[in-house]
């Protein structure tokens, strides 16, 4: 039986370089940098006092004032995603057949913020003084529960967690299940607002991201041979994976057809990646194989490219030992340069980069990439966005505990 | 402290409800909308806001605006 088509008919998305998909992809195309001072706490005794904050986002633009409160902010940024994915849609909920529509929705932790005030409030005035509304708003798949009730959503609906890979899991089930006519359209992807003082201090700890407080503009540098660790972002993406006839009959604007998934673990280690990327190496290759596509069909990969030692390495590695000579024809780049690591948000953020990419026939750059390591020779598009026709384009995440996933995306032709 | 002043803001602040919606009679669930974790929160708000304890089977017993004022009024004087 030949599988059902699964293309994008819908995004939306806020990240620390613009509060839509305009801005943001106007963002990423002029190398627009989302680094800032914390301003969401004093980071005085904080090793690392910056990272990728959104600017200006105003939660009542899309929420009632009192439900919001009732949200930590990853359920913000879900919700006003959803809200402009589903107007991008141009969908009629009236018209939609509500329990074949689903939605697949994952953050990487949920509501930290929620869950160390909570914490406060319980360590300062005892168990009595903990919230009724603190466990579902820290909980990580409220945000899919929350997309669902607005907009009457009956089809399958629940979160992945997969660290930094969690929404491109998400949006491999939902192709999946769209595929296996479990749904005919989900709204898929991720959000994440891990800028708290535990998280910072955590990640710290694990000396995982970047401490240049000095040089906070430059600090996300992925490929570059002083990279030092990665930017932490915030924000989330929403897409509207829909089966093709379905979209096709209410002529809904197509902006590229998902082709492939590639999910592998490395069975390696807890935060580190397998030696010479070889779980990512797979990902990619099963990606490739699902779509029964060649590796010299691919133009574009918008990499993992966190700006961590080892992340960049291993993926340079992983990249060559699948595309052999074509690695260096690849046009590669990162877009975590430019907003920074959204942990369980950027499989999405940077699905909706890729097919925007293919959309605009524009490879958005690497920036801060100045002197690359010397073993990350292949074509990262430094500082500057490159015109190129693209046919096929791979969005790679992976996450802490050795969850690798490669989305494939093809220019849509009919 | 006016106690009468205090109630009604604190029920606008967890409900998000209008002053002139809270009346005497007003039922927190069947006019002001709100469902049983948001009478948890209300009443965690009267405890915090007037330093005291309300137990569970008082709180079951406050279902409108007047109840929570006669109650809190006998309760804090």
């Amino acid at each position: 039986m030949q599988k059902r088509r699964v293309v994008i008919t819908g995004m939306g998305a806020v990240t620390p370089i613009g509060n839509n998909i305009k801005d943001s992809w106007e963002g990423l195309i002029s190398g627009k940098n989302g680094a800032c001072k914390i301003t969401k706490f004093d980071t005085t005794e904080f090793a690392t006092q910056f990272a990728c904050e959104l600017k200006n986002f105003d939660p009542a633009d899309f929420i009632d004032k009192k439900e919001l409160r009732r949200m930590d902010s990853y359920t913000h940024y879900a919700l006003a995603s959803a809200a402009m994915a589903l107007e991008d849609s141009e969908l009629d909920l009236s018209k939609l057949n509500r329990e074949m529509a689903g939605v697949v929705f994952g953050s990487g932790i949920g509501g930290i913020w929620t869950f160390e005030e909570q914490h406060s409030a319980f360590v300062n005035g005892g168990p009595k003084r903990v919230s009724p509304f603190f466990v579902p708003m820290m909980i990580p798949d409220i945000a899919a529960g929350y997309i669902s009730i607005k907009y009457g959503l009956k089809g399958p609906n629940y979160a992945t967690v997969s660290a930094c890979a969690t929404s491109s899991h998400a949006i491999a089930d939902a192709f999946i299940l769209i595929q296996r006519g479990s749904a005919n359209l989900i709204f898929t992807g991720g959000s994440e607002a891990p800028i708290t003082p535990m998280s910072i201090a955590g990640f710290n700890s694990a000396r995982a991201i970047s401490t240049w407080n000095d040089r906070y503009m430059e600090a996300s540098r992925p490929f570059d041979k002083d990279r030092n660790g990665f930017v932490m972002g915030e924000g989330g993406g929403v897409l509207v994976l829909e089966e093709l006839e379905h979209a096709l009959a209410r002529g809904a604007k197509i902006y590229a057809e998902i082709v492939g998934v590639g999910l592998t673990g490395d069975a390696y280690h807890i935060t580190a990646p397998a030696p010479n990327g070889e779980g990512a190496a797979r990902a990619m290759k099963e990606a490739l194989r699902d779509a029964d596509v060649e590796p010299e069909e691919v133009d574009y990969i918008n990499a993992h490219g966190t700006s961590t030692e080892l992340n960049d390495l291993n993926e340079t590695k992983a990249i060559k030992s699948v595309f052999g000579e074509h690695a260096y024809k690849l046009s590669i780049s990162s877009t975590k340069s430019m907003t920074g690591h959204l942990l369980g948000a950027a499989g999405a953020v940077e699905a909706i980069a890729t097919i925007l990419a293919i959309k605009n026939s524009t490879i958005p750059p690497t920036i801060n990439l100045e002197v690359p390591d010397p073993e990350c020779d292949l074509n990262y598009t430094p500082k500057k966005a490159i015109n190129r026709e693209i046919k096929y384009a791979i969005s790679n995440t992976f996450g802490f505990g050795g969850h690798n996933a490669s989305l494939l995306f093809k220019k849509f032709e009919g | 402290m006016d106690i009468e002043a205090k109630v009604k803001e604190i029920i606008m602040d967890k409900l998000g409800v209008e002053e002139s919606q809270i009346t005497p009679e007003a039922s927190f669930t069947n006019d002001l909308g709100a469902d049983s974790l948001d009478i948890v929160e209300l009443v965690m708000g009267f405890e915090s806001a007037f330093d005291i304890s309300i137990p569970d089977e008082d709180a079951e017993k406050i279902s409108t605006v007047g109840d929570a004022i006669k109650y809190l009024k006998e309760k804090v004087s």
